[in-house]
């Protein structure tokens, strides 16, 4: 059961298409990572998710039904570009926001006290947002997203902007949004963050959607056959030149708490990794041996073509 | 929404009229504590002929010496603030009079003194003439009139004045001119703040941008109507309680009471026949017209401007970029206040004819063409067609709204403007 469909979106600004024919599957109670390197369409998909702005042909369902305007009260939307008014009062900006998203005052309210509880910041009600840290404002800005409780959530670089301790209690958070049946969009740069809670990604370059699926399912698929093993000093495993018999070619050699360690890779993909640990067996003592599977930063660079902005 | 609960809002409204009100009694309150000292002047009168020009008053007490009195005797004695000395018959040598002092004296004391001398010589001179009966054929000369004009008027012709008239268009005609600008800035600024705290995108997630966008305007409108609500009433309630107490007798109450008033007190022939006519002009001018005029250009006027003024804040990332497309729209006010102050030597002419029906600028010329007298039709006209453009400008400034305000760090031309007009929803 999908949860959020976005089928066959077409936009097309002045000068360029930002999004070309692109299908997401967002299933239900999932955590969906949109990849894609700065310019390549991802906020202009949020956006006609949101209903900011419509596409210029395609259709997002939600729930199975074509999503309406209305719909936005079920989606909480943290924005790349965010920021609050600076003037107003913690309580009071939770409150309007809130509102706007269609819960009841008093709802509202206890909305509120139980997320100042939750991140033990009652006394920051009060205050005004311009008196508080960046850092500070930050949460407020994820509370007020996830005021509302709602089945959709979508998040921007959410963790731009936040040291290590918040960005984990913000993960932490996030997770827990997921335990308890949201469905959640996740919009980053930051490919560690993904491997650790992405289940599925779709990458989106150049305005199309290149690689979809799951997570490890695109680890495995893009795996290069490449095998990290010890075996012990006394023994060495012969780095030949390649010849069309090899089993296994040695691309580095090193040294590690006092064994041998290479890389090696397997010539022929329908090698099995037993034939390929009886090969080895029959040269060293083999010690460890173990499948390198390629990160996302990897996969992604591999995909794009061009180095990858961490931040 | 958060604007009338700033701080500076209830100060700037609730201090504004007092201040207007103060301004006006400055004067007021300048004369009642500026009498405050007595100056002496000792006059040297060596010729003896002018003992009876200058005469004590609340300001001067005036002593006069027959004896010659020398320089260093008037250097020596600084007790008077002034002494004035003549020496020979001014009749005969203009130049024999002459002011010392220790201090610089004030231009007021030195024109009070030239006039006292120059009435005084002008009637001795008169006499010396020797004509019987004078004064009188100097009183009999003096002619005073005073123009009525009349409007000729279906229910009746009415006595007018161009000068009031006049003085009506332009303060209407400022009001909106001042308006326009202040809360059209209001809506561009906050327009632009929710820009640059990026608040924006949250805010379009949960709520349409146009009705963002129209809520914005509606809001900062019906705060400028608060706030002129406001002013109104503490300017009249301040003015009419600084005039009791400062004694300063004002016209008050509705022109009508006061018109019967006047007529029964004509009637009685006890009244000024000056204010009687004051008055009866006042009646002239059609002030329901005026006013309901004032609210419904003021309203369209506002829409149209301030739909602009919200379109110019979404396309720009900062103040200073507000510039490229603030001159042209500073230049349409500018000249159509220019339009309006010369619509009031012509109102009929071709000028303001077509400037009170362009949308632009009729808000702010067809107010001083009113209190001349405009045909309904031609009113009519003109606050259908600036209706129908302040609608259009809103449909416009929603289009550059929706794409500008989630568009960052870029500023655009006006072509591109007009291509994001084009994209579709």
């Amino acid at each position: 059961m999908y949860y959020l469909e976005a089928r066959n979106i077409v936009k097309q600004y002045a000068s360029h298409k930002a999004l070309d024919d692109v299908t997401v599957r967002v299933p239900e109670n999932h955590i969906y990572g949109l990849l894609g390197p700065n310019g390549a369409g991802k906020t202009t998909l949020i956006r006609i998710i949101n209903h900011i702005t419509g596409p210029d042909s395609g259709e997002v369902y939600i729930n199975g039904r074509l999503s309406v305007p209305s719909d936005v009260e079920n989606i909480g939307y943290l924005p790349e570009e965010r920021g609050l008014y600076k003037k107003m009062k913690v309580g009071e900006q939770l409150l309007y926001l809130a509102r706007l998203k269609g819960l009841s005052r008093n709802d509202a309210k206890q909305q509120i006290k139980h997320w100042l509880g939750k991140f033990d910041i009652q006394e920051w009600e009060k205050k005004k947002v311009e008196e508080l840290s960046k850092g500070m404002q930050q949460k407020i800005q994820f509370i007020a997203t996830v005021i509302h409780r709602p089945k959709l959530l979508i998040f921007d670089e959410p963790f731009s902007g936040f040291d290590p301790v918040n960005a984990n209690l913000l993960k932490n958070e996030i997770l827990e949004l997921r335990n308890q049946g949201a469905t959640i969009i996740f919009s980053t740069h930051n490919m560690s963050s993904v491997e650790e809670i992405c289940d599925e990604i779709t990458l989106i370059n150049r305005s199309r959607a290149v690689l979809q699926g799951e997570i490890n399912a695109i680890r495995q698929a893009h795996k290069k056959h490449l095998f990290k093993v010890a075996y012990s000093h006394d023994t060495t495993i012969p780095g030949y030149t390649l010849r069309s018999n090899d089993i296994y070619q040695v691309m580095e050699y090193g040294q590690a708490g006092g064994c041998n360690t290479a890389i090696v890779r397997k010539c022929d993909a329908s090698t099995t990794n037993n034939e390929l640990i009886a090969a080895m067996m029959r040269e060293c003592q083999l010690n460890t041996f173990e499948e390198i599977l390629p990160s996302m930063n990897e996969i992604f660079i591999d995909t794009v073509g061009e180095p990858v902005n961490k931040d | 929404m958060s604007r009338v609960r700033k701080k500076s809002f209830l100060v700037m409204t609730l201090l504004t009229p007092i201040l207007m009100v103060l301004l006006c009694c400055i004067p007021a309150f300048i004369t009642l504590f500026d009498n405050g000292e007595m100056r002496y002047v000792t006059v040297v009168d060596q010729t003896g002929l002018y003992r009876d020009v200058f005469v004590n008053d609340d300001e001067y007490t005036y002593n006069y010496l027959n004896t010659e009195t020398t320089a260093e005797q008037m250097r020596s004695d600084e007790e008077p603030y002034a002494y004035i000395v003549i020496n020979d018959n001014l009749l005969n040598n203009p130049d024999a009079m002459t002011i010392y002092s220790h201090r610089q004296v004030t231009t007021g004391f030195e024109s009070n003194v030239t006039n006292r001398m120059e009435d005084f010589l002008h009637d001795q001179k008169l006499a010396s003439f020797d004509i019987p009966n004078l004064p009188q054929i100097i009183e009999e000369s003096n002619v005073n009139i005073s123009v009525n004009s009349i409007r000729f008027d279906k229910e009746g012709d009415t006595q007018t004045s161009a000068g009031l008239a006049t003085a009506v268009g332009m303060i209407s005609t400022f009001i909106i001119y001042m308006f326009l600008f202040m809360y059209g800035g209001m809506v561009m600024n906050s327009v632009m703040q929710e820009k640059t705290n990026r608040i924006v995108e949250v805010m379009v997630s949960s709520v349409k941008p146009f009705y963002l966008m129209l809520g914005k305007i509606i809001s900062v409108g019906l705060v400028g109507l608060t706030q002129i609500g406001i002013w109104v009433i503490l300017i009249v309630g301040l003015g009419l309680a600084a005039s009791v107490a400062l004694g300063i007798p004002m016209l008050s109450g509705n022109e009508a009471e006061l018109l019967a008033q006047a007529q029964a007190m004509g009637e009685a022939s006890t009244i000024d026949p000056d204010m009687l006519g004051m008055v009866q002009t006042l009646a002239g001018i059609d002030f329901t017209q005026i006013l309901v005029s004032l609210i419904l250009y003021f309203i369209g006027g506002y829409v149209l401007y301030a739909s602009l003024f919200a379109a110019i804040g979404s396309a720009v990332d900062n103040e200073a970029d507000t510039n490229q497309f603030m001159i042209p729209i500073t230049i349409i006010i500018l000249f159509a206040f220019y339009v309006g102050l010369f619509s009031a030597e012509n109102p009929e002419g071709a000028m303001a004819w077509w400037c009170s029906m362009i949308p632009f600028t009729s808000p702010i010329v067809m107010m001083v063409r009113i209190p001349f007298g405009v045909a309904l039709w031609e009113l009519i006209l003109s606050i259908v067609l600036l209706f129908a453009s302040a609608v259009g400008m809103t449909w416009v400034a929603a289009r550059i709204y929706r794409v500008g305000i989630l568009l960052y760090g870029k500023k655009p031309s006006y072509k591109e403007l007009f291509k994001w007009i084009k994209y579709k929803a």
